[in-house]
């Protein structure tokens, strides 16, 4: 699936019937009057319970100012008060579409601190387990989007082929959601019989269907109405709303802490890092897409390559982080997830302070959103793919 | 015995006939639509209520909406926000008064009856704005006021079509637009019936409100625009019978006007012996599943687009449409 050249505009513009009804707005030729709309809490767009109040004239939004907290569940204090076992499973409740890649980073710095040294195999089936998770959460933002635009079908696709895919994180972890599989120094325990096989198998089979997608969705021209030239974010933007993942990656922001920053075993793949240069909603679903063919691509490389051996390290029988702190960024599904984690030599941290991609690039959203219309703004929330637990934690 | 019933007696038994026709038609319609939907997303859709394939399951929609609160919130305008639902359903019942079912299966063959269908489709629209605005919801009002929007962009397409058809006959009246058909209009005029029929779809589905140009009920954006304070059977009436009975009355218009209705698909004699009703119910059926096939396909424009494309591109298509019909009538 390439970027198709032909139906990209040379340079991002907003609305420009809009302003030509602004004109006659100033001019004083036609009077209007603003009105002030909330959307959410609850409404079907937020996928949640985040609130935007927009200020519209018409159709067209003048100022939305999003509000979140509304689902903070305090996490960051929470995980005080815990050892680290149970904050493995905490911490996987923050953005409930990847738990796995939630997990992930507080292992990894556990590690650092400790000087654990982390076999083989575990590193190798920790890349697998964490690149089925990103294709899971892709495929649900796909058919969110898709269904926020009113394409019923394609939405109903998506879920059959996470069905596969959940099924055989499933047989591994034994959970749907919420894995609570990865462990300071490796994994809970090896993969039964039969996953590497039903992994590939699952994974082979999202990218023989994506053409459907193409031909329902991406290929679309009522979709490529909606979305092109809609809700652009410039690079600079982004650059200063602190915006990661795919968000960015669509506004031509080439940075993918995977091949950038390598942790596990990530610069053993040969994988590309998707941007598009327009930053608007297509281009953001473009990337989004696209992301699932390359996480295929790595999980295909690591099944090949996966070495025999143990899954877990030598770690003492209670973890206890010793005195000190350090600093972990991996790429999450939505973006650059950074954990900071002080230890003062306890069975529990003293600080945990977690960067989540989805609160920076919700940031973004205002700025985007001022001078569209009500239509744009669900096209626009659906693109910019954000998890309401992991925005309020 | 004989019976000797007046003009008025037939014509309440008539009105009572569509009076059971259409709700159960939607209630038809409204598992076709789950069915055709579930098949299309590789589900499996209501399977369990009634037994076999769920075939009571709108049924028991219907009835659970039966038993809901009825809530008409505090700060709407009462009667306005009471009336409503009626004032949307009404009018699509009378469509049906002159659809002709079989040559003489009609309540009433006006002769001005394509005008009368014209006329009353357009009604509904008065009933969503009704809603819209005595919601005392903004949701509501934009749903409304986009509907509006659309209604007049999207009437212009379908009159205008439906005048080319009617020069084509040569009369208003339904009963004989369809004797006119000998091949039917989608197949001649070569190329001009086809264009008209397409124009007429696109148009019906625009003025139906249905996906994908939903924008007045778009689920995700307004909740369901002008529906959204209603429930109860309020909600049923004045939205799902409505919007399932006008989708197999627009049906059936296309059936008429542009298949033949009641007659068979092409002029061939061992085809007269099947009835004509169940020509019309095959044509009619025909015209839902490609109605429902295109809803489930396509995801929804924007309103500004949508009036684009209505402005920009359909009325003058139409115009040329209307000029190239006078010119087949009097030149072929």
């Amino acid at each position: 699936m390439t970027l198709p050249p032909d139906i990209k505009a040379p340079e991002l513009q907003q609305l420009q019937d809009s302003t030509e009804f602004a004109s006659e707005v100033a001019e004083g030729r036609l009077v209007t009057e603003q009105m002030l709309l909330n959307v959410g809490p609850q409404h079907p767009a937020t996928h949640g319970v985040f609130r935007l109040l927009a200020t519209i004239d018409g159709e067209r939004i003048v100022r939305a100012e999003p509000v979140v907290g509304y689902m903070h569940r305090g996490y960051e204090k929470l995980v005080e008060q815990r050892d680290y076992r149970q904050i493995t499973n905490l911490i996987s409740r923050m953005d409930w579409l990847s738990g796995i890649n939630n997990e992930l980073p507080l292992a990894l710095a556990l590690e650092k601190l400790m000087e654990i040294e982390v076999p083989e195999r575990a590193q190798y089936l920790r890349v697998i387990l964490a690149e089925m998770n990103r294709i899971l959460n892709h495929l649900m933002f796909f058919q969110s989007f898709s269904a926020e635009l009113g394409a019923l079908t394609p939405t109903f696709y998506a879920f059959r082929e996470r069905e596969d895919i959940q099924y055989a994180m499933e047989s591994v972890t034994g959970g749907r959601m919420h894995f609570g599989f990865f462990r300071p120094g490796g994994l809970k325990e090896d993969v039964p019989k039969g996953f590497l096989a039903a992994a590939l198998k699952s994974v082979r089979q999202v990218i023989e269907r994506l053409p459907d997608y193409e031909d329902l969705l991406t290929g679309n021209e009522i979709f490529k109405q909606r979305t092109i030239n809609v809700g652009g974010l410039t690079k600079e933007a982004a650059y200063s709303y602190g915006v990661s993942g795919p968000i960015a990656r669509g506004s031509d922001i080439d940075m993918d802490v995977r091949r950038d920053e390598p942790y596990l075993v990530y610069d053993q793949f040969d994988f590309e890092v998707c941007s598009a240069p327009h930053g608007d909603c297509f281009d953001r679903f473009w990337v989004l897409v696209h992301e699932v063919v390359e996480s295929a691509k790595i999980v295909e490389q690591a099944i090949q390559a996966l070495p025999p051996g143990p899954v877990m390290g030598k770690v003492p029988r209670v973890v206890e982080a010793p005195k000190g702190e350090v600093y972990v960024r991996t790429e999450n599904p939505l973006g650059e997830l950074g954990l900071y984690l002080i230890s003062d030599g306890e069975k529990r941290p003293y600080r945990i302070k977690i960067r989540t991609p989805s609160y920076s690039n919700v940031s973004a959203i205002p700025h985007v959103l001022e001078n569209t219309f009500v239509a744009d703004m669900i096209a626009i929330l659906g693109s910019f793919f954000f998890v309401l637990g992991d925005v309020d934690r | 015995m004989d019976i000797a019933l007046t003009d008025w007696q037939i014509l309440l038994v008539k009105v009572l006939v569509i009076l059971v026709v259409v709700p159960v038609g939607a209630l038809v319609g409204g598992y076709v639509l789950h069915k055709e939907m579930a098949h299309m997303q590789h589900r499996l859709g209501p399977m369990y209520a009634g037994g076999w394939h769920g075939w009571a399951q709108t049924l028991a929609d219907g009835i659970k909406f039966a038993y809901k609160e009825d809530i008409i919130p505090a700060s709407a305008d009462r009667a306005v926000f009471s009336m409503a639902p009626a004032m949307i359903f009404v009018p699509v019942l009378m469509t049906y008064l002159v659809i002709p079912m079989d040559r003489s299966l009609i309540v009433e063959d006006l002769n001005v009856g394509l005008f009368y269908l014209l006329a009353i489709g357009s009604v509904g629209a008065i009933g969503v704005l009704m809603a819209g605005w005595s919601s005392a919801n903004k949701y509501a009002l934009i749903g409304a006021l986009r509907s509006a929007g659309q209604l007049i962009a999207y009437e212009l397409p379908i009159v205008l079509s439906a005048a080319a058809v009617a020069m084509l006959a040569g009369t208003l009246s339904v009963v004989q637009i369809v004797e006119a058909q000998d091949w039917p209009f989608i197949l001649w005029p070569p190329g001009i019936g086809l264009a008209l029929f397409m124009l007429f779809i696109v148009g019906a589905i625009a003025e139906m409100a249905l996906p994908p140009f939903d924008m007045p009920v778009a689920e995700s954006e307004l909740i369901t625009g002008p529906f959204t304070e209603y429930t109860g059977m309020r909600f049923i009436f004045g939205f799902f019978f409505a919007e399932t009975a006008h989708m197999i009355a627009f049906a059936a218009i296309a059936a008429t006007l542009f298949l033949g209705g009641y007659k068979p698909i092409v002029p061939w004699s061992p085809l007269e012996v099947i009835p004509g009703i169940v020509w019309f119910f095959v044509k009619t059926s025909f015209m839902v599943f490609l109605l429902l096939w295109i809803r489930f396909s396509f995801p929804r424009l924007r309103e500004d687009q949508l009036q684009k494309f209505a402005w920009k591109f359909l009325i003058p298509v139409s115009l040329l449409l209307i000029l190239a019909t006078g010119a087949w009538i009097l030149y072929v």
